[in-house]
Parts: C-alpha cells; structure tokens; sequence
C-alpha cells in the first residue's frame, strides 16, 4: 500500500442535491478501498437532497476506521461541484493548506431565483477561494460534460481532476476497471472521457 | 449489491451500514422482511427486494419482502413469519415505532418463537425529518433487548446476532441505528450465508404458556410479565460477556467517556487528534437494554470522571447514574446526598465534609454536551476543553480574522424542477388567496412536506405527523359552529392516504366535518424512492398485483371526490375553488401527475421551453416577475443583465407548467 500525503486523508465532495455527489464519493471510495486503505464514507441523502447543499466526507487510512464527519477545519481537499458550496465547505473545514478543484456552474438556491437574496459574482468567489486555499483549480465541468452528453458526467471530470492532483492513488486502470464491473461498454467509453478530460484540467 | 450476496466469508468490502445490516440478517437466514419506507431506513427493505427471487431465482435467496402499508403492519406480517418458526425482520424509521408500538408492547410480553429483530433508524439532528425521536426509551418502556452497532463491521454482526438472541429468549430484539451509520459507507468483513430449513407451520395446540408450542397471547398478564422480566434478566447476564462492549483506555483513567453508536467513532477521532489516548478511556456499549450493570461499575470503579457521549436523550447517561447510586460505590446515607452524580464539574470528593470517593458526571445532564442535536467530533471537543482544561481553539483553520468568507445565500431545499408539488401548492395558494377568508391548508408526511417552506409559497400551516393533516383538518371542520368560518385544506401523498389518512377521512365523513382533503398522487413513495404503495399495480419486487383505487375509496366513503391533472392549472384552480366554496361535507381532490424524478419520467420532456425574449418585457410587464419571484421553479433564472427571464437548460425538465403562469404568453413551449 502506498503512503498517503495524509493518514487520515480527508476530502470533501460538495454540490447541490441531483449532481451525483453520492455516485462520485462511492466510486472513489471503492476504488481505494480496492487498494487495501480503510474508507470511511459519511453522507446523508433523502429530503435535503431536494435542491439542498450536499457533501459527502470521504476519509482514507491505511490504520483506522475513521468517524463519518470530518473534525472542523481538518479537510484536506474540495471537490465542489458548484462555485457557492465551495464556499461554505471552506467556512467550516477549511485550512491554510486545503486544495480545491471547483466546477464553475453556478446552480442559483431558491432565494435568488426569487430574487430575494443575491448570488455573488464567479470573479469574487474566485478570489475568495483562492484567498483561503493552497491552491485551487476552477473549470466549467458541467458545459464538458453536456457536451460528452449528460450534465451527470460533471462528477467524473471532477473525479479525473481529483487523479490527476497525485494527492490519492487514484490510477485510471483501477478506475476502468471499476466502470466496466457497473456499466455497459458504451457508458465506460463516455465516462472514460470524462474522466481523462478532467485529468486534463490540472 | 451482489457482493451481499456472492461476497465470500472473510473478503472485506465497502458497504453502507444499511447493506451491511442486510448482510447481516442475510448471514443469519431470514426468510421474511417487512418495512414501511423512511428516512434514513429505507434501503434496507429496497437492497433486500432487489435480492429476490423474482430477479434471478438460481442466485437469490428465497425471501419474502414487503412494502407494508405502515409499519404496524410490517411488525405484524414480520411477527407471523417468527410465529410460524421463520426468522423475520421488521424495519422502519423512528416515528415508525409509534405507529407499530401498540403492537410491539403486545408482542413483547407474548414473545416470539423464530428470531425476530426490529431495525429502528433514528435521525439525530433532523438531517431528513421532521423531529429527532429517540427509539432507545422503547426498549425500557417495552421491556425489550436493544443492540446499538458502533460501526459498519457491527452493524453487520449485530444484526446476525440479535436473531440468536431473540430465539434464546423468545423476544423481539430492537436494533437501534442512526442516519450517520446508514447512510455512511466503510469495510465490512464478511460471514457465512445461512440457507435455512424454509418449512412455515403455525403450532397452537400446546399449554397456554409454552413459548414453543401453545397460541401465542399475552393473557395471562401477570405471569407472562413476570417471564418477560425474566427473559431480560437473562439478557442483562448474556450482554455482560459481549464482545459489542469494549473498553479502550488506560487502566485507571483520569476521565472515562461512556458512549455507544456512532458516537464511539466520533470520540475515538477526538482523543486520537488530541493526544489524549493516554488520559482518557472509552468504554463503549453495544448492548444498551438492559445495561451489562457489571461492565458498567467495573469501569465506573477506575474513574472519577465520567463524561457521556450518546444521541439523542441521555438515555445511558440516566441509566448509569442509576446504577451507580445503587451500587455499593455509594456509602450508607450517602445516596442523593452528595454530588456524586450532580455533574458538577470538576468535583471529585464529597461535600458534606466526610472524605469520600465520588464520580463526577458530564453529559447532557450538566450541560457538558447539548440536549438536542446530533453529536460531532467538535461538541466532544468542547466538552473535553472544559473537563480536562485543554487549551481552547485547537481546531486550527485560518488565522483569526481571516476566515470571513463572501456572505452566500443559503440553499433553501425546494421541489426539483417539474415537480407536480409546485403546481398543485402554487393552484391551493392562489385559490385561497383569491377566496379571501383566511384559509388555510394542513400538511402532511413527504416530499409535499416542504410545502412550508418558501419554494412550496410557505402554503402548509400545521405540519406533525403522517395522516395527522387529515386528521387536524377534520377537527377544525367542526369548529363552524364556534365561528370559524376559514377554508379548510389538508393534503396527504398517494402513500400516506393508504398509511394513515383513511380513518381520519372515514372520521370527517361520518361526523360530518367540512374540509377538502386535496391528495397529491403522484404515483409511488417519492421521498424515499418510490417504493410501490397498494394504490399501484406493482409489488415490492415488481409482480403485478390488485391496485386499490384511492378515488373510489374515496367515493365509496362517501366524499364528493374528483381528479384532475395539477399541471393543468386552470381546471384545477376551477375544482378547488368549488370544493371550498362548498360549506357542508368532506371534499376530495385528487391532483394525479408522476413524480419528476419517477423511473417512467426521468429523462423525458414533455415541451422544450424557452422565453421569448420579445413578449418577456421584464419589469415593466407588471406582473412582478411571477415565474421567478413567486412560482420559483430551480429551471427558470432572473438574468440580471437583460432584465428577463430565462430558461435554465440543465435543470428545465420540460413540464411546461410556468408557460401557464405567465401574462404575457412570453413562455413558449414546443411539443417534443
């Protein structure tokens, strides 16, 4: 087994109920627990899907099973799939030395469709994020993956992206593999692309 | 999924605790399993319904699996099964238990024959209710076994184990998880599958009071109380040589943390971050009901302070203290006296002026750990700053002052885009609004639960629980005669009327209440998945099955009753506003359109949608921007630019609804 950057490694996949957090932290979780790691997944599903932030706590260890929510301020990196959950993700767990990779969709909450509340601007979230991460990558993953053919694949890109950072053993063959034991040859062809266009982002 | 059933004894894998408790009952052969879905219970029953044999009858085990129609009937159909000698479980969430606990007191004190285990899911923190029940008081109130797994390897033993312990001691054995053990995923080390001896036969021909043989009843009741206290004697005696308890800590620690559930792994986290694994000891219980007393004051014998970490009632943290008063670790005269037991922080000797050994207690109680909510790594912290005097703030994060991020709207959960909700709530308000009586409408149990909330236009003005919005409504349809001359609505889902709406609406009709019960079918259980209700032509594994008919039920009770389609608004406006208008008698409305998210819609649009950029004049159309403002559906955006509205390709589903709401006919829709 190799070492991680951190034991316990601790990541979050943040977005909004209906982008698939639950389908990405399962398969990333899979993929590591295939290398022998302990993984701890920690989520909730069910009504605050409904259009509510979500977040999956994904914790990796080569020792312990490790609690279902992250301590506060202890994540090591941000997956988000929408730019405003980056930032309340950040509120709580972040650090000086967390990572972030943000698809840049905004998905607009009720009150601002409304127009009761106002949604801040990408250039401002931008320069927050990057004011309170280590580093951090921001690119609009849900117009490639429409373009690959469902806003769904957003999740893979992110998920090639998060590979492609070297932070966890991720390797595209465990991926592959991974894909072929679920979907149809075509499906892992699709998801396969996602996967090595997010790669391409870091 | 078919690791649960093809995963070979000792291969390790990722599972989610509701899997793994499948695996677990799977290990332990069941041959029946009953639930009504719920938050965060529900894939228990749906992994063991995708397992059937209807899927591939070579590889499957032979299982009955029902959606009942509530959980008082699952516990009955699971209580049949153990009856006839097959090991049967019964699974549901929290507030399942009050429906099913008339039952379950009865069941209790009758005993069972064929293992028989009640899953029970809480929600600690609300994260997807209406409430934070606790079950754990069940099992002392009912006199039952309880096992609480601490994590995913345990949510799997446990399970298998609480059949062993239900056939020894002829009792339903509750299994108590919560939404954070569900709901979250971790490695599971496999056993063996049993494939049992599958025969069902009903003994009733024995003694009265032969457990094996005779008619199983609770007469008569004192004699059967008295074994049934037994019984959990005899459980008390097996729980103190469990391995599901466990202590890990030094020998005598300075502060002993007594915790059970998911919490253990929370504290673990929180004495590893902090260094404290030399100061401080875990003892964690498994078998909470009744409490192993000698594992208990053991441990309690090591220490002088106690700190309890549980959710969501301090349900162990009062049995303990109990324990310890009784115990010999309390003098004669010393008992209630001093402040062993008060919680007082930082005390250890006694005060009434006679040296004394004492334990301090902190929990709930002292109000070490909060009363309500659930528990995390960061209230433990707080909890061991203050006992153990930890320097504060070792949380880390940014430095102070600079983690002030943008102030970010919250994300107010709604319904998803072409929901029929947002239809039938927006056609309610509008109808009650224009009415001008002041009505009102009384929510009930679902998706349509969210009809409080601003994306539902804050419609629903009670909300308890399931088929209490009938119920509620047939009460204030009798307040005429006090005065109260408002309009009187409740809804109720398709699921719901079968689970408990029917006797309020037969109580409306035969007392001759006034109101209009609106019912939003929308052809399955939504919120958890669409499990199939007796309204539909399926059953739990897809067999065609007799459907019962709400609108002729409805009609053969005696309602004026009419459907029609929420999504055509006009007509549905039309059919509320005669309902209400109507003074005398229970009105029927049932507004028929499949969930968004339903398999037989997903993924297909009626109408292409798109705003005609031309006939949208914004702001100076007057109609104060009702398709973003008011009807807010998450597929249409207010850009801020052009001053109009627009279309939001990703989310718009395609349902067409918002091009009936807009004056200027500027929402133009194309048939796919």
């Amino acid at each position: 087994m190799v070492n991680l950057l951190h034991d316990p490694y601790n990541l979050i996949i943040t977005g909004v109920g209906g982008q698939g957090n639950v389908i990405s932290s399962r398969m990333i979780g899979n993929m590591l627990a295939a290398k022998g790691f302990k993984v701890t997944i920690g989520e909730t599903f069910g009504a605050s899907q409904r259009g509510g932030s979500v977040m999956s706590h994904v914790r990796i260890s080569s020792k312990a099973t490790l609690s279902p929510q992250i301590p506060v301020h202890r994540a090591h990196m941000v997956v988000s799939l929408e730019p405003m959950e980056t930032l309340r993700v950040l509120e709580d767990y972040g650090n000086q030395d967390i990572c972030v990779i943000c698809n840049t969709r905004p998905t607009h909450p009720i009150g601002v469709i409304s127009g009761r509340l106002d949604y801040p601007s990408m250039a401002e979230m931008e320069g927050r994020i990057r004011e309170l991460s280590r580093q951090s990558w921001f690119f609009d993953a849900t117009s490639m993956a429409t373009r690959i053919g469902d806003p769904i694949f957003a999740n893979i890109i992110m998920a090639g992206a998060l590979a492609a950072t070297g932070d966890l053993p991720l390797e595209r063959s465990l991926f592959e593999k991974n894909l072929k034991s679920k979907f149809s040859p075509d499906k892992v062809t699709l998801n396969l692309k996602a996967f090595d266009q997010g790669y391409a982002m870091i | 999924m078919s690791v649960l059933i093809r995963g070979n004894p000792g291969d390790t894998h990722l599972m989610m605790g509701n899997e793994a408790i499948v695996r677990g009952a799977l290990e332990a052969g069941i041959s029946v399993a009953a639930g009504y879905p719920g938050t965060p219970s529900s894939e228990i029953i749906e992994t063991l319904a995708r397992l059937s044999p209807n899927t591939d009858p070579d590889n499957y085990p032979d299982i009955y699996t029902e959606w009942s129609v509530n959980e008082k009937v699952a516990l009955e159909v699971a209580a049949a099964a153990s009856f006839a000698g097959l090991r049967s479980l019964a699974v549901m969430k929290q507030p399942g238990v009050n429906v099913a606990a008339d039952f379950l007191m009865h069941l209790a004190l009758s005993g069972v024959r064929a293992g028989m285990v009640l899953i029970v899911a809480d929600d600690p923190g609300a994260l997807s209710s209406i409430n934070e029940g606790e079950t754990r008081l069940y099992a002392k109130l009912m006199e039952i076994p309880m096992l609480e797994p601490g994590n995913f390897q345990e949510a799997k033993d446990m399970t298998c184990w609480a059949f062993e312990l239900s056939e020894r001691l002829n009792m339903p054995v509750l299994v108590r998880t919560v939404t954070r053990l569900s709901h979250a995923s971790g490695s599971v080390t496999l056993g063996t599958l049993t494939i049992p001896d599958r025969r069902a036969f009903f003994r009733f021909d024995g003694e009265v009071l032969d457990p094996m043989e005779g008619p199983i009843m609770t007469p008569p009741v004192e004699i059967k109380h008295r074994s049934q206290l037994a019984k959990l004697d005899q459980a008390a005696e097996i729980f103190e040589g469990s391995i599901f308890n466990t202590y890990e800590g030094p020998e005598a620690p300075e502060l002993l943390i007594i915790t059970t559930s998911i919490c253990d792994l929370y504290s673990r986290e929180v004495v590893n971050l902090y260094d404290l694994g030399n100061r401080v000891g875990i003892l964690k219980l498994g078998t909470t009901w009744p409490l192993p007393s000698r594992t208990v004051l053991e441990r309690l014998k090591t220490t002088r302070k106690v700190l309890f970490i549980e959710e969501v009632q301090p349900f162990i943290e009062e049995a303990v203290k109990v324990l310890f008063a009784g115990s010999d670790m309390v003098g004669q005269g010393m008992a209630g006296s001093g402040e062993a037991g008060s919680g007082t922080p930082g005390s250890g000797t006694a005060g009434s002026g006679m040296a004394r050994p004492g334990i301090a207690f902190y929990g709930k109680l002292s109000r070490h750990i909060p009363m309500a909510g659930e528990m995390n790594p960061e209230r433990i912290t707080r909890a061991l700053e203050t006992i153990l005097d930890l320097a504060p703030g070792l949380n880390g994060g940014y430095p102070v002052g600079q983690a002030e991020t943008l102030p970010i709207p919250p994300r107010e959960i709604s319904f998803c885009p072409g929901c029929p909700h947002r239809a039938s709530f927006f056609s309610i308000n509008m109808v009650l609004a224009l009415d001008n009586r002041r009505g009102f409408t009384c929510g009930d149990i679902g998706c349509y639960s969210m009809g409080m909330l601003p994306g539902g236009f804050s419609t629903l003005k009670t909300l308890h629980s399931m088929g209490s919005g009938s119920g509620l409504a047939s009460g204030f349809g009798k307040l005429g005669r006090f005065g109260m001359n408002q309009p009187v609505v409740a809804v109720c889902g398709d699921s719901t009327f079968f689970h408990s709406a029917m006797p309020p609406l037969v109580n409306a009709i035969h007392n001759k209440s006034a109101f209009t019960l609106v019912i939003l079918d929308n052809s399955g259980t939504a919120m958890t998945g669409f499990q199939p209700h007796p309204g539909l032509p399926v059953d739990t594994i897809g067999n065609q099955v007799p459907s019962i008919d709400i609108e002729k039920v409805c009609r053969a009770m005696g309602a004026l009753t009419r459907t029609c389609d929420p999504f055509d608004l006009e007509t549905t406006q039309q059919y509320l506003l005669d309902c209400i208008n109507d003074p005398e008698g229970v009105k029927v409305l049932i507004l028929k359109q499949a969930c968004a998210l339903s398999p037989q819609k997903r993924h297909t649009r009626s109408f292409e949608v798109k705003v005609d950029k031309e006939l949208c004049i914004g702001d100076a159309c007057g109609c104060n921007r009702i398709c973003t403002r008011i009807f807010s559906c998450p597929g249409l955006i207010w850009d801020g630019e052009s001053l109009r509205a627009e279309i939001n390709e990703v989310l718009c589903v395609g349902c067409g609804v918002c091009a009936s709401i807009c004056p200027s006919n500027a929402i133009v829709l194309k048939e796919i």
